[in-house]
């Protein structure tokens, strides 16, 4: 295996939509992982199913990384249509490379300008020349090239991949992948540049290869979830694909609904029977479910709502990524309707909030609203095998055979057994309307309050020990952030770390109930607060603002999307402070 | 669960709740809740094995009146809830019930896919063409000429849905329609109705007393469908076509396909954990 020369790498490559530029990126990550490297992609759409434009982004490191950097080192275009639409997207330096094909025409004067190193491959007429072969391979060849990559674990990963497809392609897929990887113009133009030569490749530990979506699905399965109902929306469908054949076989099922407010329905009727359940969507899906997860919160029947964030309001930027479901999984609940809502902070974390809320959920027997975002969901990381403990939580507490059975009986803890249908003599009839102890409809103010209370204090009072919030670093600056922001704000701190100044980073995980004493032991010496999310309305600061105590000189770093938010925006922030 | 020592409720009175119903002096409600609890105890079936679902409305607070497993959820939700517990909990004879405004307006939707889903449950729809609990508005199945409603006080103009033809369209598996005034054929009709493997829908016509006086009248205007219940879908539009909406019975009865979702056998977590291994 060669070493890799340069130890922290980005790599864009575009082309029109079915040019292949995500299959590329996709076994360019996987290869890296097979050399050694850890990694992310992130792909970006259009909204057009086909021929439209798609980028894969791709950051490459011999350390594990969580977020994208904040420029490319290298950009491959297979073809330059509808290249300006990425061109926000892709920040490109002065000695960023470029790999183009001279047929795909002139390249844009936004990129030429920029006095980049261009060198020219004809990866069009390169493929020609195999059967079967594709430029999108004869690409992954010369990137692979260019990053020291070694070509046997490239021919076998090409068999692991495209073996279902038959011969031909396999054999294509090889040959014009040595075609890229031998091609003359790439060997020469690596030979003649200078390349860092920093940091080694890891010893190869097991690593894990998903994206957060992915992650979601598995926390939901380690949680207990065996029932799922959805509906399919942008960017959540690809869970809930990757969860239907899952569930089935674990003994459960998914069943795609009518709409959302039969997914959100089905889950709460499952759940009443006894069966954690889920379901996951995104803004405008959560929208229709706030009515029946009103039902959920008043029935006490355990949900799990996974909603992955998109560019909203209404059908907004579905392909792209922002934090403003904040405000509706906070508030969107009709009447006091208190409930959990947690956000992931990275990858791996997309795999503990999910598991830890369906185990929540169960236990407290409320709904769990799971925040996450495009840019979690749709990237691809290469990390470590993760590993991670969530404190002991017993599952959802059941009533057996009772006479007189109070299915809303109002205990210390505010949880009270529930009987599973099927349990002899503790029938009941789960209600939406406010009720007695036993279930009865009641308009006495006495039930509403006293159901009211028990509803509050079993979400209130429980202990949710260390979870709350991932805290890292100790410093006069602190950073508060929470979902996919969380990532991008701790290589802002390593960078800072680096540069000389102490910052302390506070990722909130669990949003509600809030931790205001927790959060105010943090602060504690705290002199600047720097509050980071990519909502154009400060949804977080909000939030901040209503439930916590913060003394300290607070600004915020915050803007819409569909632009990610970048570590060196954080860096400048809290570098020009004063 | 749990027969050997549960002895098995055999009168209808043992599937009744001790909550005095919300409903007005002489509702047809009362006559559906009282076919149910026959049709119950006639099957002899446990209590705790019977789940009975239910949305918003005068006719879905049906389920408190039971001593069966209940959900009395949102508005027009009953179906979809319904289907997620029968989905995963298959051994249990799920029931659902409630009007048309909750049925086939509000919840319309789910109608009709409950009827192509074909899940194994009996779906009830109280019809009495208003919406009670609201102080009487026009439903789906109002006629479009009834005008006593403030909100619509010329009359909603739009010609009512037919129930049977919709459910038949949509693909139910089984439709009767039945008559609260005839509390025992009603009986008879949803003990086919449960013993049906598939959705089975039943359009049960139950005189609102007080925004629908004029109902009381329907007694004198009901009558047995003067054929046999047919598998031919043609005959059965045909048949559901030709009629007034006031002949009762079982109209249509076919073996359709029944969606039982993830029979499958759990077969741990580990091959799917070591999907994520590089």
């Amino acid at each position: 295996m060669n070493a890799i020369k340069s130890c922290d790498i980005s790599v864009a490559i575009t082309g029109s939509g079915g040019a292949g530029a995500i299959t590329a990126g996709e076994l360019l990550l996987s290869l890296a992982g097979k050399n050694g490297c850890f990694g992310m992609m992130r792909r970006s759409f259009g909204p057009q199913i086909r021929g439209g434009e798609a980028a894969a982004l791709v950051r490459i490191s011999h350390s594990p990384v969580e977020c994208m950097n904040d420029t490319f080192d290298l950009l491959l275009a297979l073809d330059w249509r509808n290249a300006d639409r990425f061109a926000e997207e892709i920040a490109l330096r002065p000695d960023s490379l470029i790999i183009a094909d001279p047929s795909a025409g002139k390249i844009p004067e936004s990129i030429s300008e920029l006095g980049v190193d261009i060198i020219e491959v004809p990866m069009k007429d390169l493929a020609k020349a195999v059967p079967a072969g594709r430029p999108n391979m004869i690409a992954l060849g010369l990137l692979s090239h260019w990053l020291g990559f070694c070509s046997d674990e490239a021919g076998r990963l090409i068999v692991e991949v495209f073996g279902r497809k038959g011969e031909e392609i396999v054999a294509g897929s090889r040959a014009a992948f040595n075609a890229g990887f031998t091609e003359p113009l790439i060997v020469e133009a690596r030979e003649s540049r200078p390349r860092a030569e920093r940091g080694q490749a890891s010893a190869m530990q097991s690593r894990w290869h998903f994206n957060g979506n992915q992650g979601c699905g598995l926390g939901a399965i380690r949680g207990g979830i065996r029932f799922a109902a959805a509906y399919p929306i942008t960017p959540a469908s690809d869970l809930l694909e990757w969860l239907s054949p899952r569930l089935e076989q674990l003994g459960g099922s998914l069943v795609q609904a009518e709409d959302e407010l039969a997914s959100i329905n089905m889950v709460i009727g499952a759940s009443f029977g006894g069966v954690p359940s889920m379901t996951a969507t995104s803004g405008p899906g959560l929208a229709l479910m706030t009515e029946a997860m009103g039902l959920a919160v008043a029935s006490e029947t355990p949900a799990v709502v996974v909603n992955v964030m998109r560019g909203g309001p209404s059908t907004g930027i579905p392909t792209k990524s922002e934090q403003v479901d904040l405000n509706m999984a906070l508030y969107g609940l009709h009447g006091d309707a208190p409930h959990l809502v947690l956000g992931a902070l990275d990858h791996v974390d997309c795999i503990l909030t999910t598991e830890w809320s369906v185990r929540l959920a169960e236990a407290l027997q409320t709904v769990a609203i799971v925040l996450t975002d495009q840019n979690l969901a749709q990237s691809t990381v290469l990390v470590p095998e993760p590993e991670y403990h969530l404190p002991e939580i017993s599952g959802r507490s059941t009533a057996g055979p009772q006479d007189d059975y109070l299915r809303y009986d109002v205990t210390d803890s505010g949880v009270s057994p529930m009987a599973i249908p099927g349990t002899a003599d503790s029938t009941y009839v789960a209600d939406g309307l406010e009720h007695t102890e036993s279930g009865k409809p009641s308009t006495a103010a006495a039930d509403h309050l006293a159901q009211l209370d028990k509803r509050e204090r079993k979400i209130s009072s429980f202990d949710y020990g260390d979870h709350w919030a991932d805290i890292r670093g100790e410093g006069p600056t602190a950073i508060l952030t929470w979902g996919s922001t969380a990532a991008v704000v701790r290589e802002a701190s390593s960078r800072l770390q680096a540069a000389g100044h102490e910052v302390k980073v506070i990722a909130l995980r669990l949003l509600m109930p809030a931790s205001p004493d927790k959060l105010a032991q943090e602060l504690q010496g705290i002199e600047r607060v720097l509050i980071v999310e990519q909502s154009h309305s400060r949804q977080f600061y909000h939030y901040l603002r209503s439930f916590y105590e913060i003394t300290a000189e607070t600004r915020t770093l915050a803007r819409p999307g569909p632009l990610p938010i970048t570590p060196a925006e954080i860096v400048g922030q809290i570098e020009n402070w004063s | 669960m749990n027969q050997a020592t549960q002895a098995i409720p055999i009168k209808p009175r043992d599937y009744k709740s001790e909550l005095k119903p919300v409903w007005c002096p002489g509702c047809g409600d009362f006559a559906v809740l009282n076919a149910i609890t026959k049709a119950l105890a006639f099957m002899e079936l446990p209590r705790e094995d019977v789940a009975l679902i239910s949305g918003i409305g005068c006719s879905s607070r049906i389920s408190a009146y039971t001593s069966l497993y209940g959900f009395h959820g949102v508005h027009g939700r009953a179906l979809a809830l319904a289907a997620g517990l029968k989905a995963a909990r298959q051994d249990l004879t799920v029931l659902v019930a409630g009007g048309d405004g909750d049925g086939l307006s509000i919840g319309g939707n789910h109608f009709i896919h409950a009827c192509r889903r074909n899940m194994d449950m009996t779906y009830i729809i109280m019809d009495n063409e208003v919406y009670g609990m609201t102080k009487g508005q026009a439903s789906p199945t109002t006629a479009p000429d009834w005008a006593d409603s403030k909100l619509t006080p010329h009359g909603t103009g739009i010609r009512p849905f037919q129930p049977a033809g919709l459910a038949l369209t949509a693909g139910a598996s089984f439709i009767a329609r039945g008559f609260t005034g005839d509390p025992n054929g009603l009986a008879k009709i949803l003990v086919a109705a449960i013993q049906h493997k598939g959705f089975s829908f039943i359009q049960a016509l139950s005189p609102c007393p007080t925004f629908r006086p004029e109902q009381m009248q329907w007694k004198h205007h009901v009558r047995e469908f003067d054929s046999e219940t047919t598998s031919n879908p043609i005959e059965a539009a045909q048949r559901i076509q030709a009629d007034d909406g006031m002949s009762m019975g079982i109209i249509f009865q076919n073996e359709y396909p029944v969606f039982r979702p993830g029979t499958g056998v759990d077969a741990g977590m580990g091959s799917i954990e070591s999907e994520f291994t590089v």
